[in-house]
């Protein structure tokens, strides 16, 4: 059965601490977030929005309030439950890739699925199809140090998109592009978002990508300032 | 588990030079410690040997005054040879030592030995005693290369020999030194004459008297008998585990050096790694892996290094050990002179149980190592760490 809104976030308040005070990061977030969703958190550094990201992808967790994520709420999640819904169900896309260094490209997009325990003949396909998605099929074998940044990006997406998940989330994934592999990165996402339905959540502050969103939540000192929606 | 092996080795060999480093230092440990413990297991094998074939036997009976650290108590250990072994000894199964003080005076010299009265006919030790069943104007006398190097004796040389009988007369009669031998045996060898045994009854005027009777069989019960105590070849070779016992612990300094040598760049690694590799951790996390199946990962990894290590010590260790076993090591210096029954050349002996026992040691003792620095990855955060944030 298909649980919807795929994110429900409720009074959310995340506070670090900061030498001998608190500092409050996000301070009563209210979003609903429905499957499907080519949505962005917007706004400048120290608005909240990479918080918030984390916290919905149960790396983090919220001071009080609720995140609510494919039905599982993030604060009550034991370290164990967080990471199978990571595993399960979310993908991630970094500013900085974060693949692994020492691992071909076919081995890291396969790394999601040796955790989930798929069989070699189903691996090698899903991670043949996810690099098609991507046009890398012509890469398997090179290492991240020997690809460029754009091509670094696609393997970072064809990783989180090869188990096929509900979510994928995406941490300023053009910040370290130029503007013709931004759009490349993004006219893919999209077409992935159009195609397999996987819902998409951006925390970005860049123009290209938020010219790319079809929602647009702008934050702000760690409250929602105002709501945008692309009309169809 | 199967995939933390599987992630492990990708990495391993993915570091190329810093993880072979560390395994060729590994590498180094298990070779050695198992060639020096090999040495050490030849060397007690051997020495065994050596005493069973030129000194013990099977285990002896001692006239019960007779103390080898003593030389005061050799004038009165002795008693005639008791009628229920005389079979035996007709046999050849059982071989009698008569022991009495004597001096040399070799090249003019005055030099005092313990003379020892043996069967040149026996066939129990590789003494070369049948060079004693010869007939010539002196008494036939052989010695060990030790003695015969300290008096400067060759095959042939003579010598005046001095001894006193049971009445306490004092006698005196040339002998010939007709064979010298070599052992490993020092107490076979030092400040000793060996003549036949029924000359030196005859000159101590003790006919038919032994000082101690050596039998060839040492599974054979025997009883205590009168005036003689009975030592079991476990009781005789003592003196050679205490030996083995104490070079072994000193050894022990040695391999926990190596071992600390090899573990301190298996640490040095982890930590690097733990900082280094902080993204990859968060990698890891945001991908599924849970904290504990990351500190999982690198103590594989880790100890997979003391796994490679294994691996690569067969491919060069194997073919060295196994010619060392053959060829042996030749000590540096003269070991003559040691004191102590040492041969100049030691042949290893290597065990599946010491082999697989180092291998199970080092693995054990590399993944604690491995772990320790772990540990810090459970305490991390996991958003500080897909930064790569110092934590």
């Amino acid at each position: 059965m298909e649980i919807s809104p795929i994110i429900i976030i409720e009074k959310l308040v995340k506070k670090f601490p900061v030498g001998r005070g608190e500092f409050t990061a996000l301070n009563g977030i209210e979003l609903f977030f429905d499957r499907g969703e080519f949505a962005g958190l917007v706004g400048p550094s120290g608005s909240g929005k990479t918080t918030l990201l984390n916290i919905i992808g149960s790396l983090d967790v919220p001071t009080s309030g609720e995140a609510v994520v494919l039905g599982r709420s993030i604060g009550t999640l034991t370290a164990r439950e967080a990471a199978k819904l990571r595993k399960e169900n979310l993908g991630f896309i970094f500013q900085s890739y974060n693949l692994l260094a020492v691992h071909t490209v076919f081995e890291n997009v396969e790394f999601p699925l040796l955790l989930l325990d798929f069989s070699s003949a189903e691996r090698k396909k899903m991670v043949m199809d996810s690099l098609e998605w991507v046009g890398l099929t012509d890469k398997v074998k090179s290492k991240p140090p020997q690809l460029s940044g754009g091509e670094c990006q696609r393997v970072a997406i064809a990783r989180a998109m090869v188990k096929k998940p509900s979510l994928v989330l995406a941490d300023e994934p053009t910040a370290n592009l130029d503007a013709a592999n931004s759009h490349n990165i993004l006219k893919t996402m999209e077409t992935l978002n159009r195609e397999l339905k996987t819902t998409f959540l951006f925390a970005t502050h860049d123009d290209k990508v938020i010219s790319y969103l079809k929602r647009k939540i702008f934050l702000l000192d760690g409250k929602v300032d105002r709501e945008e929606i692309k009309p169809n | 588990m199967k995939l933390a092996i599987r992630l492990a080795y990708r990495n391993l060999i993915g570091a190329g030079l810093r993880t072979w480093l560390n395994v060729i230092v590994l590498s180094f440990s298990f070779v050695i410690i198992i060639f020096m413990k090999g040495v050490m297991i030849g060397w007690d094998h051997q020495a065994k040997t050596d005493m069973t074939n030129y000194e013990i036997g099977g285990g002896q009976y001692w006239h019960k005054a007779y103390d080898p650290f003593d030389p005061f108590t050799l004038t009165d250990s002795h008693a005639p040879i008791p009628a229920e072994l005389k079979d035996e000894i007709a046999r050849g199964d059982i071989e009698p030592f008569l022991i009495a003080p004597g001096t040399i005076y070799p090249q003019g010299r005055l030099q005092s030995i313990v003379i020892k009265g043996i069967n040149p006919r026996q066939t129990l030790f590789l003494l070369p005693s049948h060079k004693l069943d010869t007939i010539t104007e002196a008494i036939p006398a052989i010695t060990g290369s030790l003695m015969a190097k300290s008096i400067k004796a060759s095959v042939g040389d003579q010598m005046t020999l001095r001894w006193r009988d049971t009445n306490g007369t004092f006698d005196a009669s040339d002998i010939v030194i007709t064979a010298i031998f070599s052992t490993n045996v020092p107490t076979v060898e030092s400040g000793q004459i060996y003549i036949p045994l029924e000359r030196l009854q005859t000159m101590l005027m003790m006919p038919g008297e032994a000082s101690i009777l050596t039998f060839r069989d040492s599974e054979k019960i025997r009883p205590a008998i009168g005036n003689w105590t009975l030592k079991t070849k476990d009781e005789l070779t003592a003196s050679v585990d205490n030996m083995i016992k104490t070079k072994s612990a000193g050894q022990t300094i040695l391999y926990a050096i190596l071992l600390l040598l090899a573990m301190l760049a298996i640490f040095d690694t982890q930590v690097l790694s733990i900082f280094r590799r902080q993204k990859e951790i968060g990698t890891y996390i945001a991908l599924g892996y849970t904290r504990q199946q990351v500190v999982g990962l690198f103590t594989v990894e880790g100890t997979m290094h003391a796994i490679l290590a294994a691996l690569l010590s067969a491919a060069y260790g194997l073919p060295f050990l196994a010619w060392m076993a053959k060829n042996g090591w030749t000590m540096p210096i003269d070991t003559s002179e040691f004191g102590m029954a040492i041969a100049q050349t030691l042949y290893p002996i290597y065990s599946a149980g010491l082999i697989i026992s180092t291998v199970l040691i080092l693995t054990t003792v590399t993944a604690m190592v491995s772990y320790w620095p772990s540990r810090r990855i459970a305490k991390m955060n996991p958003t500080d760490a897909l930064r790569g944030k110092l934590q």
